[in-house]
């Protein structure tokens, strides 16, 4: 049989693979962006496991939220990105300095 | 054994996906490698008896959140070698924090605390059970108030992504209401009087 654990670790591997996504690629916005999308989907993962283990609706009702605000989110951003890249034609997380951040 | 057989599978195919979506050269690559990670997350769901969202995630983000990501990528002239520069230097130290993070994780997540015996598996539900009716159930109940507040949510981000996107002057010809209004029949007729040179004087 399949323990909540294995689920959970599943999850956290996908998070953990993600964070070190967003370290090695800190150059790329794109593939910030994705490596979002990855570790909402890690946290997803989790609250259907505990979802089903427990008997509780809530926690895929809370999904369903996180999924909508997760496309919200990567539409918005795609389109700051393009914007962009209309006005420096790079997508280097360097070249947004504008705001001597 | 076979369900086992069917959780590490997918369970593979997902963190092989998600290793692949960080470290491909081409963004191209890894969009289509974020859709595979996409896939497999469904079928985990599938497996814990989330049948709508498993549904819903293939649709909504595999049909129009990844196409839309890869609009943007094929839209976007990269230059990989810019994008790419760091990213050697950057490997160890990212692959030392995600293992320090997955060990403090695995230490409270692990068999120890969450296995079989502590947390019983749930028995398998008959073919009477409609988890979709389940979830709609609570979601226009219990929960309707997010529900609508989701909504506006989305409705913020479309207006917000217009309006980002558009550019400042309108280049399309559309045709001008009050011009249409105010116009009459004479100035947009006038009558000549012509004369072929075949007529006779």
């Amino acid at each position: 049989m399949v323990a909540l654990a294995d689920y959970l670790m599943v999850g956290a591997i996908l998070f953990c693979v993600s964070v070190a996504g967003i370290f090695i690629n800190r150059k790329n916005i794109i593939v910030l962006l994705m490596c979002i999308e990855l570790m909402l989907l890690a946290v997803n993962l989790n609250f259907i496991a505990f979802s089903h283990f427990n008997h509780d609706i809530g926690g895929q009702v809370f999904v369903f939220f996180i999924l909508t605000v997760a496309a919200a989110e990567s539409a918005i951003g795609l389109a700051i990105l393009v914007v962009l890249f209309r006005n420096r034609s790079s997508i280097n997380v360097d070249d947004i300095s504008a705001m001597r951040g | 054994m076979f369900e086992q057989t069917i959780f590490y599978l997918f369970s593979a195919g997902l963190v092989f996906a998600a290793v692949m979506v960080i470290t491909v050269r081409n963004p191209v690559h890894a969009v289509l490698f974020l859709v595979v990670a996409f896939f497999a997350s469904a079928g985990l769901w599938l497996q814990l008896e989330a049948e709508f969202l498993a549904i819903a995630l293939v649709l909504v983000y595999v049909g129009a959140v990844m196409v839309l990501f890869l609009f943007v990528v094929m839209m976007l002239d990269i230059n990989i070698a810019v994008v790419r520069e760091g990213f050697a230097r950057y490997v160890p130290i990212a692959g030392a924090v995600a293992v320090l993070m997955l060990a403090a994780i695995g230490t409270v997540l692990g068999r120890d605390h969450f296995g079989l015996a502590q947390v019983a598996a749930p028995g398998p539900v008959g073919p009477e059970h409609e988890n979709t009716a389940e979830l709609g159930r609570v979601l226009y109940t219990q929960y309707v108030l997010p529900f609508e507040v989701a909504s506006v949510v989305l409705l913020v981000a479309i207006i917000a992504a217009i309006a980002l996107t558009l550019r400042g002057t309108r280049q399309s010809k559309a045709p001008r209401p009050e011009h249409q209004v105010l116009a009459n029949s004479r100035e947009r007729v006038r009558l000549v009087k012509a004369m072929s040179p075949e007529t006779p004087e």
